[in-house]
């Protein structure tokens, strides 16, 4: 396993610049009636790429998926698979497959007639059918289950016959609608991490669609936030949470502390001025000039929290500990100002039990490093 | 105590489905039976043995010992009833068949359609109704008989050059039956086609089914059970039709239902025509069998 997380870290096609774009998304626009769906949205994946499309219900992510699948077509612009324009091209000749949401299970067929019918189709021979089909059986660990009925399955057995019967032909991309929604906590996070290690031995490229954070961060290579149809970010995980590109990506994905200010100096040392007219000093204002306003993100475990005013620090707000929400590794406190905002701050619980904790409506300092944030023009 | 009543209280309201089946099933059955086993003559009723309260024991094992199975072996000897039975069987599984034909791309275009424009149309399925069956039977006189409307029509158009025969014969009787049961196929059709998930389609045709190969292997064999309800609904009225034979269909045409109307009241031979309903309803219970048995297996489907 530790090869696999090393190869992983080196896989970065992005960052190639001769690396061949595998999808290409060219000014796709997708309209319903007077419903814009998808606007003017352009995006490549490269081959092997597990990509992940997060954003909230409505925001065009299933719709960009079902132009992919051929379920719908584009109202303008181009999708390019391998080189090859996918317009004009039906579901039943692309060479992509799909996990439905729902599962789409056949109803009257065995799980082994179910995972066999795009092979049948394909008219492939009955010998090597059978092989396949015990193969993807293997694969998904339902063996002893080869002649049930889809409503004699468990969720999570249904999602993994899904999963083997999206992956028997083999597509060149799978992509997968919210694959992991309909099941509970614990089945999810364990599905996650063996969909990771499915996509990496089959060498396939993934596109998942989702609008759980939690999910996209931990399968995905790059994940493409978007919202009302545009494609906001696209990065990976850890860039989307530590320098995300506008206040929308911040505070979709994690928790964030946002306060609104100006420029007063810019450049590596610069400084703004909050609404309540503290001042803060910022390793880095971005492309912001002075004048401008500017929103200074922080995440809430970036922020220190502490009973006096720390000496060696500059960012510093005073306020009183509103709301202390204890989640077990670690703990959240809300402090208010004395302008009325609420900052979160939060600390790991490294240790069992800490004495003399801070409790509610004790007067508490939350400071940060010119580094915890991020400057946001937009 | 009031475990006692509300026990007794669920047993009452299951009771009442039994005793209703009781009284108006199986009761007038017994009646009915029992009147196939008697001989005909010409009094008021216009059978023997008639059961009274006045026989005493004694009396009523004398009138038991006077029923007998020689109307059912009537029925068996003479060909008229045998060929009946066939007809009305061959009519109404013909009908059944072309019902289906006609129903299902309407039942299947109404699950389609846009869903605010779905209970209009099936108002315009149920909207027939409103009229009295007698007078929408009525109404295809008119349109088929030779100087009808249809005739007028297709030689308007010089589709024909003189009026096509089709009053009187059995294609009217086809015709009277497609019409007037279209909506108990198009119904049960409509229930299973609309509740079907679109995705399964969606799912075929991503796993590489052209639309007409997804139908076949999708969408049929999951309306199977809207299917068999259909075609039970229209072939089991269908068997004892007599309305549209007798309106509609010539005297060539033989259903069962007319060789019925004509025991009862034309020869005013009651045991032979109960004799006729009894075989008839026996007929009938074969498919009606069936069909539970096949809607059983489609609710062990659902889980």
């Amino acid at each position: 396993m530790a090869s696999l997380g090393s190869t992983r870290r080196t896989f970065a096609p992005w960052a190639d610049p001769t690396a061949r774009p595998y999808i290409r998304f060219e000014n796709v626009t997708k309209r319903f009636g007077d419903f814009t769906a998808v606007d003017d949205l352009s995006l490549t994946v490269y081959e092997r790429e597990f990509f992940a499309l997060l954003g909230a219900s409505g925001c065009g992510k299933t719709t960009l998926l079902r132009m992919l699948g051929g379920f719908e077509q584009p109202t303008s612009g181009r999708i390019f698979l391998d080189g090859q324009d996918l317009k004009g091209i039906p579901p039943y000749r692309r060479p992509v497959n799909m996990m439905f949401q729902s599962y789409a299970l056949f109803p009257h067929m065995t799980v082994e007639a179910n995972i066999a019918f795009g092979l049948k189709q394909d008219g492939m021979p009955k010998a090597e059918i059978a092989e396949r089909v015990a193969q993807m059986l293997k694969l998904v660990k339902l063996e002893q289950f080869a002649r049930r009925k889809p409503h004699q399955l468990s969720g999570g057995q249904r999602q993994r016959v899904a999963l083997a019967r999206s992956l028997a032909k083999r597509p060149k991309v799978l992509l997968l609608d919210e694959p992991l929604g309909a099941l509970d906590k614990k089945l999810r996070e364990e599905t996650q991490f063996e969909l990771v290690d499915l996509q990496y031995e089959l060498g396939l490229t993934f596109i998942i669609v989702t609008h759980d954070q939690e999910e996209a961060m931990t399968m995905a290579d790059r994940i493409a936030i978007m919202d009302k149809g545009k494609v906001l970010q696209v990065a990976t995980p850890a860039e989307v949470y530590e320098a995300p590109s506008c206040r929308f990506v911040a505070e979709f994905v994690g928790s964030v502390n946002m306060f609104e200010g100006t420029v007063v100096e810019a450049g590596s040392a610069a400084r703004l001025r909050d609404r309540s007219g503290a001042q803060f000093l910022v390793a880095d204002s971005g492309d912001a000039s002075p004048g401008d306003t500017v929103w200074l993100a922080v995440r809430p475990e970036k922020l220190r929290i502490t009973r006096e005013r720390p000496s060696e620090v500059e960012n510093a707000l005073e306020g009183e500990v509103w709301d202390i929400a204890y989640l077990g590794d670690m703990t959240v406190y809300n402090v208010k100002l004395a302008d009325g905002r609420i900052v979160k701050a939060s600390t790991i619980n490294s240790r069992r039990s800490v004495e003399d904790a801070l409790t509610w409506h004790e007067r508490a300092w939350v400071s940060f490093l010119p580094d915890a944030g991020v400057v946001l023009t937009r | 105590m009031r475990r006692l009543l509300s026990s007794i209280g669920s047993r009452l309201v299951i009771a009442v489905p039994y005793l209703w089946l009781l009284f108006f099933f199986l009761v007038p059955f017994f009646i009915v039976f029992k009147i196939s086993l008697s001989q005909p003559t010409i009094a008021m009723p216009p059978y023997q043995p008639v059961f009274g309260l006045e026989d005493g024991l004694s009396g009523l094992f004398g009138k038991l010992r006077q029923l007998s199975f020689d109307n059912y072996l009537w029925l068996l000897q003479d060909a008229l009833y045998v060929n009946a039975y066939v007809s009305s069987v061959v009519i109404a599984a013909v009908s059944t068949l072309l019902t289906l034909l006609v129903g299902y791309p309407i039942a299947y275009g109404m699950a389609r359609a846009p869903e605010r424009l779905r209970p209009l149309l099936l108002m315009m399925v149920i909207l027939p109704f409103w009229t009295s069956f007698l007078i929408r039977v009525y109404a295809w006189i008119g349109i088929l008989k030779p100087e009808g409307l249809l005739n007028q029509f297709l030689l308007f158009l010089g589709v024909i050059d003189e009026p096509l025969i089709i009053l009187n014969t059995t294609k009217a009787v086809y015709i009277g039956i497609v019409y007037s049961y279209l909506p108990f196929m198009v119904l049960p059709l409509y229930a299973t086609l609309e509740k079907m998930d679109h995705s399964l389609i969606e799912a075929a045709q991503d796993l590489g089914c052209p639309p007409l190969a997804a139908f076949w292997k999708i969408t049929f064999p999951l309306s199977f059970p809207g299917v068999v309800a259909g075609c039970m609904l229209v072939f089991i009225p269908a068997v004892g039709e007599f309305v549209i034979p007798d309106l509609l269909g010539g005297s060539r045409t033989l259903m069962i239902g007319r060789t019925l109307w004509n025991e009862f009241f034309s020869n005013r031979d009651w045991p032979v025509s109960s004799a006729v309903a009894i075989v008839l309803l026996l007929i009938l219970v074969l498919p009606i069998v069936y069909f539970q048995r096949a809607q059983a297996r489609a609710r062990e489907r659902e889980g």
